[in-house]
């Protein structure tokens, strides 16, 4: 008993206890991190393609992706046998993408050699049988080998075709829609003006306008005719692929994103394959319904709107906390503002949304679309969602995770610092602007931290304030003006729920929800990683002590 | 009072080249720097000084000793209007330099702190360079030459004995100077405005007495151009180097007198038991 009281004393169990608390949290965290990790990055690895036969005769060639008890409860059999989940493609030549198959139905399994794997751009993967290569009515090669060996050119050159179709499609086409939707702005701009002051000879502006159309309209004729000529030209190499049902299926090699035989392939190649599909998963577009190809621009909006917050959230949160810090009196009021912010950082995030929508995208948006864009009513320019909006949404969001560490930050800069300041005559301004907010500066970046980590997060208040599956455009590009704020943009947050719960085709979608989810954690750390180095830089230069 | 200055023709006031002027000339040797009379202070209901009465005079140095919380850092801080950072603070009496009322509210308590400067008890050096340190009360003032500065700053390390030590090494961190060494840098922050009247709150007591024994010398040397008030908990330094001093005691000023004759022969009873050590 006696031993026990010691024990208790000298507070050993407590010490078991907070390691036990620590222990559970971080293998939570690291349970979390790896699951994510495990899925997110396996995703791009090719595994080998088997073809098994099945008792009744079929033959399915695929990829084992998964293996799995089969639940029969209340029956002896109750997990006691296993099931098999392939992954089968070929979508459009009427097989299932994903199939399970019992092991007790399989007859026999192989690894066949010249089974290849197609990633192409339109009804997901194709797997199969490689049958022959042509070029318009010449063949150009037959069997599988023959042509296994002439496609990686092949490939290649539909990787620069399809450049040069992008590049004519996106941006010469794109920039001349651009400049003829001006155009016809101005036009409307025009018409509202002369309806407003009747009398005005517009005749000669318009008859301007019209001229720049026609040549803008004969630029994207000719434009229209090099891309179909250009097409045409690429789609004439076929190469025809021979599912394990049967069924052959001719596809443009101008279709093919990457064509490989995976169970001929070294660990090296294996590693290349698995290098160049994450490459254009980080720099490429998004492709079926955002279940294929990359997701650079959701990257780019995530990114962009996290800086726009910043730049919005830390001058207000800033401000606020140096009136309320510095110069307003210590009273009743300061000390209600202080719980007002508080409470504010804990406001359910959909309701600033809701706020967002009703003040920034009605209001205000509308107000600037009636004052500034009245051509182009009734389609809105600021008047719906968009990345300025969402921005300001988060910013009001984070403002108040700001202002409470900046306040720490300003009221842990030590009297004596202040004193030394207004002793030699230095006025309270002065003193704020040259030792307080240096010397603060480490904290206030580690509310930016905060601020940024919450906000990339977020996704609820951005779903009605301007996200979408998928933009167009991205918010910045090489049109003037450049920077269009007004513009709507994806998110990493709303990508991950999108593939993962409105995708078409779930099983196909939810490896790319992890890796999705990898990498908005990715940017997430790497945001913040830059704020912590550049807040340890201040932090030695602002110490206050060569001790501490 | 006269125009009549303790500085040579060739030591001008700095105040005075930096375009730093002040409505009323400085008191000379021998007059009275600073005026109180009946002054009392409260922090919110507690009265920390009762009724001092008292006058500093120009040129020479006050000690101000006495038990700890008798009072002397708060009247200290009194003559330089540092209170005002403290919330709930209540003065009542005059504080009078150079004649003027540094608590009238049509005082500028900015030029006030630039006449008087101070030193703290635990040294302060700002997160900048050395430099950056001494000239920081003439960029506040709005001096932008670099010539200024820099002979502004080789002077007041010179006469804080900082200069040898750190002329080197201008551009590092004032933070990287040892504790005796950032005292003597921020005394030569503070006279680098070139003040009137320097307050000094236990400016050693942080220190060895190695680093004491210059400080002590350098106030020597400074009292031949400034008032200076010093606060000390420390007899010895009191009696070396100043030439009145005051005792406090529970917030009343008990004894004001040349330091000779205090130390030798003291009036009061309290004085003599403290200053024997029977009590504080």
């Amino acid at each position: 008993m006696s031993a026990l009281r010691e024990l208790l004393r000298r507070g050993d169990p407590a010490i078991w206890l907070a390691g036990t608390g620590l222990g559970i949290s971080i293998l939570m965290i690291g349970g979390m991190i790896g699951l994510i990790l495990w899925n997110g990055l396996g995703f791009f690895w090719p595994g080998h393609l088997e073809e098994i036969t099945l008792k009744d005769g079929t033959v399915l060639l695929g990829e084992v992706v998964a293996r799995e008890a089969i639940p029969a409860p209340g029956t002896p059999e109750h997990l006691k046998k296993r099931r098999l989940q392939m992954k089968l493609g070929n979508r459009d030549v009427g097989s299932a993408d994903f199939r399970w198959v019992n092991e007790d139905d399989v007859a026999s399994r192989q690894i066949p050699q010249d089974a290849v794997y197609v990633e192409r751009r339109e009804y997901g993967p194709f797997i199969g049988r490689p049958v022959k290569l042509a070029e318009g009515d010449k063949e150009l090669a037959a069997g599988a080998a023959a042509v296994l060996a002439q496609l990686p050119a092949l490939v290649d050159k539909a990787v620069s075709d399809r450049d040069a179709i992008r590049t004519l499609e996106r941006d010469q086409i794109g920039a001349i829609n651009y400049r003829i939707e001006q155009l016809r702005l101005d036009q409307r701009s025009l018409d509202l003006k002369a309806a407003q002051t009747p009398g005005v000879d517009q005749s000669a502006a318009k008859a301007e306008i019209d001229q720049q159309l026609t040549g803008l309209q004969t630029e994207y004729g000719e434009l229209d005719q090099r891309l179909k000529k250009t097409r045409e030209e690429a789609e004439r190499v076929r190469v025809t692929l021979k599912a394990s049902g049967g069924e052959e299926k001719e596809m443009p090699v101008l279709d093919v994103y990457r064509l490989f035989a995976p169970n001929q392939l070294s660990v090296t190649g294996r590693a290349g394959i698995y290098a160049s599909r994450l490459w254009e998963f980080l720099s490429g577009d998004p492709r079926e319904s955002n279940t294929e190809g990359g997701i650079f621009p959701a990257i780019f909006g995530t990114v962009m709107m996290v800086m726009l917050m910043s730049v919005i959230a830390v001058p207000f949160g800033v401000l606020a906390a140096l009136y309320l810090r510095e110069y307003a009196h210590q009273g009743v009021l300061v000390r209600l503002v202080r719980i007002a912010v508080n409470n504010l950082a804990g406001v359910p995030s959909i309701v600033f949304g809701v706020f967002g929508l009703g003040f920034f995208v009605y209001l205000v948006g509308g107000t600037i679309d009636q004052m500034f864009f009245p051509e182009s009513l009734p389609t809105p320019t600021f008047g719906t969602g968009g990345i300025l909006w969402a921005s300001l949404t988060l910013g009001m969001l984070t403002v108040p995770v700001v202002i409470v560490a900046s306040e720490e930050a300003l009221s842990a800069v030590p009297r004596s610092m202040r004193e030394a300041s207004l002793a030699t005559g230095a006025t309270k301004f002065q003193t704020i602007c040259r030792v307080v907010l240096p010397a603060a500066a480490p904290g206030i970046l580690t509310g930016l931290i905060l601020a940024m980590a919450r906000g990339a997060g977020e996704v609820a208040p951005l779903m009605i304030t301007g996200v979408v599956k998928l933009a167009p455009d991205m918010p910045l590009d090489s049109l003037f003006p450049y920077l269009h704020l007004e513009r709507k943009f994806m998110h990493l947050g709303f990508h991950i729920y999108d593939v993962g719960f409105q995708s078409p085709n779930v099983e196909a979608a939810k490896p790319m929800v992890y890796a999705t989810a990898v990498l908005l954690l990715l940017i997430v750390i790497l945001l913040n990683l830059t704020a912590i180095i550049v807040r340890n830089r201040l932090r030695k230069k602002y110490r206050t002590s060569a001790f501490s | 009072m006269t125009d009549a200055t303790v500085r040579t023709p060739d030591e001008k006031p700095l105040s005075a080249t930096a375009g730093v002027t002040f409505a009323t000339p400085p008191a000379a040797a021998g007059e009275t720097a600073i005026v109180i009379r009946n002054g009392n202070l409260w922090y919110g209901d507690n009265q920390a000084l009762h009724d001092i009465t008292m006058d500093i005079p120009a040129g020479q140095a006050t000690a101000f000793i006495g038990p700890s919380g008798c009072g002397k850092s708060t009247l200290l801080r009194c003559l330089n209007r540092m209170n005002d950072l403290i919330d709930n603070v209540r003065i009542t009496g005059d504080f009078l330099v150079n004649g003027k009322d540094i608590n009238a509210r049509t005082t500028d308590v900015i030029e006030v702190r630039r006449r008087i400067g101070m030193v703290f008890q635990k040294s302060n050096p700002l997160p900048k360079s050395i430099f950056e340190n001494v000239v920081y009360g003439l960029r506040i003032a709005g001096v932008r030459d670099k010539a200024t500065l820099e002979s502004a700053c080789e002077r007041s390390l010179r006469h804080a004995a900082l200069w040898d030590e750190v002329k080197d090494r201008l551009d590092s961190s004032g933070l990287s100077l040892s504790g005796g060494q950032q005292q003597r840098l921020c005394i030569a922050r503070a006279i680098a405005i070139e003040p009137e009247i320097v307050l000094m709150d236990e400016p050693c007591s942080a220190l060895d007495p190695i680093a004491t024994l210059k400080i002590e010398e350098l106030i020597y040397e400074l009292k031949s151009q400034y008032t200076i008030v010093i606060v000390t908990h420390n007899l010895q330094q009191a009696a070396r180097v100043s030439d009145k001093t005051a005792f406090f005691w529970l917030g009343r000023l008990v004894e004001h007198s040349n330091t000779s004759d205090l130390f030798t022969n003291p009036k009061e009873k309290h004085t003599e038991d403290y200053i024997t050590g029977r009590f504080g």
